[in-house]
């Protein structure tokens, strides 16, 4: 009882700013980001500093202040390297056509997902379509390396119903390259649905009930109503997805790839780890990874500019 | 009215039996290999398994949970995944909490912000990146596999719009009965935002038990790898060197193999559907915004 009164007391002498104060904790905040910070700093910003050795002849036993500075010497190499061309445009051959498939088929599936006017059946249908994306490049290219086999259920398949010769998926770099951008588009299309059903969600019905009224059918509808209303957001995932024309997934080709098709499969990103991690040409490698990063920024930076410029899209 | 005309309601039927088919083709994969695993080594190696098991047995079950590699690789994911995911939400949802105050009263914000978004537009990259775990001495550590991973900034960009929807008036009301800054956070953020810390812890226990390559490139000891490296190395890559070679002898068969790549996936399998009502609208409102 005592202590109520007490507080009460406090409470009307004290000036209702000053009791906010007291309690915000501005310090604690700081306190509560620290961990973050270090964390950041130590595993994001310190290996920055790396980026050093991109313009050296790094050698281990030298360390990265010991090293000799060589300047340009290895982006030189780099760019007089025919296979280097080779990679950079296997990787955008790669990158765009999942950009440019990731963001149409995804648009229509929403589409026709939109008509399903069974609400238990539509929901079944979005828990299967996302469960791909979940799984790991590991399980998946364990599943299609034994579906794509030579003796595996494609192949069978094939030649049972067209009575063709089995085909190598993962050996033969056309169908390499077909096998890539089909499979990442299975696993991601229904993932990449959700944006496009939020923005579904969000149209006023009010729209539909005054277009029924006016006599407007299904198609019409769809044609001044639905699609309209999801282009902006097909815009903002059209242009975030710029920064990404140089990341053509490496965990996928990794675990797909082989010496046999290199030539039609290999990215920046699996040059990179041979180059570097395989071979142990710690520079060169850098080099081609800060060449990479240095592209990736600026399209980001662009990508954003323009995200925000025709839809108003801002990350925080 | 519409849905009543003939040609909308042919429409249908085609959209939907489509749409089930299209859904039935994102598991298919997945239950062929469970069909494979159950069955009898000589039908499954001359690929004649399709939809249905050829000489049902669990013996490529039983042969791998005799592998002792794959139990410990089993055991390092588990390690994994809970220690990491557990850390990285609390350090995650601590700085997404401040960060989600207003600037006239969290005066830093804005630095910080821009402090973490820099790292998403900018990296090392792979060679700095493990030179520095070499130096720091998490070569062949569960560490190396746990701290590298902690804020994932787009996380706590998600965690931080979510935080920003709760309404100002309940944080007012817990200063005003006394709570600091921790309680406040504990007491009644976390427990408002359950579906967005289980969308975004969803994605971290994914993230950890999916990731192979970490453990590939500075886990030295075969009883070291995870799960999915472990898989990695015996079932893509082939690459036997690491392990132990009277194992390797009976690996090789492909049901084993679909097993252990079933069992490997199981988990997600089953987390997955009880998260994923979380999901949907979690990831909804970190992207669309008013």
């Amino acid at each position: 009882m005592e202590a109520n009164t007490e507080k009460q007391v406090t409470l009307e002498t004290t000036p209702r700013a000053k009791t906010k104060h007291k309690y915000k904790q501005p310090w604690m905040l700081h306190f509560m980001v620290l961990p973050a910070v270090l964390s950041v700093f130590i595993f994001s910003y310190i290996p920055m500093t790396g980026i050093m050795m991109a313009f050296q002849d790094y050698k281990a036993s030298l360390g990265m202040m010991g090293s000799p500075w060589v300047g340009l010497k290895h982006f030189e190499y780099m760019f007089q390297n025919d296979y280097f061309l080779q990679i950079t445009w296997n990787t955008l051959f790669f990158a765009c056509s999942k950009i440019v498939l990731n963001l149409i088929i995804p648009f229509i599936f929403a589409l026709l997902l939109n008509e399903v006017r069974n609400m238990g059946l539509k929901r079944s249908i979005q828990t299967l379509v996302y469960l791909p994306h979940f799984l790991s490049w590991v399980t998946l290219s364990g599943i299609l390396i034994d579906m794509l086999a030579q003796t595996g259920i494609i192949n069978q398949f094939i030649s049972n119903v067209f009575g063709i010769k089995p085909i190598f998926f993962l050996g033969d770099g056309a169908w390499f390259r077909f096998t890539i951008i089909f499979s990442d588009v299975w696993k991601e299309f229904g993932f990449n649905t959700i944006i496009f059903l939020a923005a579904l969600a969000g149209i006023n019905p009010a729209l539909y009930e005054a277009a029924e009224v006016d006599g407007a059918g299904r198609i019409k509808q769809t044609t001044h109503i639905t699609i309209p209303s999801l282009i902006p957001i097909a815009i903002v995932v059209a242009t975030l997805a710029l920064g990404n024309v140089l990341n053509a997934n490496f965990d996928q080709v990794f675990n797909l790839y082989s010496p046999l098709i290199y030539q039609q499969g290999d990215i920046i990103d699996t040059f990179v780890y041979r180059e570097g991690l395989l071979s142990g040409q710690f520079s060169f490698a850098t080099a081609v990874s800060l060449f990479k990063s240095g592209i990736s920024l600026i399209l980001i930076v662009i990508s954003y500019r323009l995200a925000y410029k025709f839809a108003g899209y801002r990350i925080f | 009215m519409h849905h009543k005309t003939l040609p909308y309601r042919i429409f249908s039927i085609f959209n939907n039996v489509f749409l089930i088919l299209l859904s039935i083709l994102c598991l298919l994969p997945l239950y062929h290999l469970l069909m494979v695993s159950m069955s009898a080594s000589a039908p499954a190696n001359a690929g004649l398994v399709t939809f249905w098991p050829i000489g049902f047995t669990l013996e490529a079950y039983a042969k791998t949970f005799n592998n002792s590699n794959f139990l410990t690789s089993l055991w390092v994911s588990t390690q994994r995944t809970i220690l990491g995911t557990a850390l990285a939400m609390l350090v995650s949802t601590l700085a997404a909490y401040a960060l989600s105050k207003d600037s006239h009263i969290f005066r830093a914000r804005n630095v910080y912000l821009w402090y973490f978004v820099v790292t998403m537009l900018f990296a090392g990259g792979l060679i700095p990146s493990y030179l520095l775990i070499l130096k720091l001495g998490l070569m062949n550590t569960l560490w190396a596999l746990i701290l590298p991973g902690t804020v994932g900034v787009y996380n706590v960009i998600l965690l931080l719009n979510f935080f920003r929807t709760v309404p100002k008036d309940l944080e007012e009301a817990a200063f005003i009965d006394g709570a600091g800054q921790l309680r406040t956070f504990f007491m009644i953020y976390l427990p408002i935002s359950l579906p967005a810390i289980a969308t975004v812890s969803l994605f971290i226990m994914v993230g950890h038990w999916n990731s192979y390559f970490d453990g590939i490139i500075y886990m030295k000891d075969a009883e070291k790898l995870p799960l999915a490296s472990f898989m990695q190395t015996i079932i893509v890559q082939k690459d036997m060197t690491k392990l132990d070679p009277q194992m390797v002898a009976n690996m090789s068969q492909r049901t084993i193999s679909a097993s252990q790549i079933f069992i490997g996936a199981l988990p997600i399998l089953l987390v997955y559907p009880f998260l994923q009502r979380y999901f949907v609208k979690g990831i909804v409102i970190g992207a669309v915004k008013e």
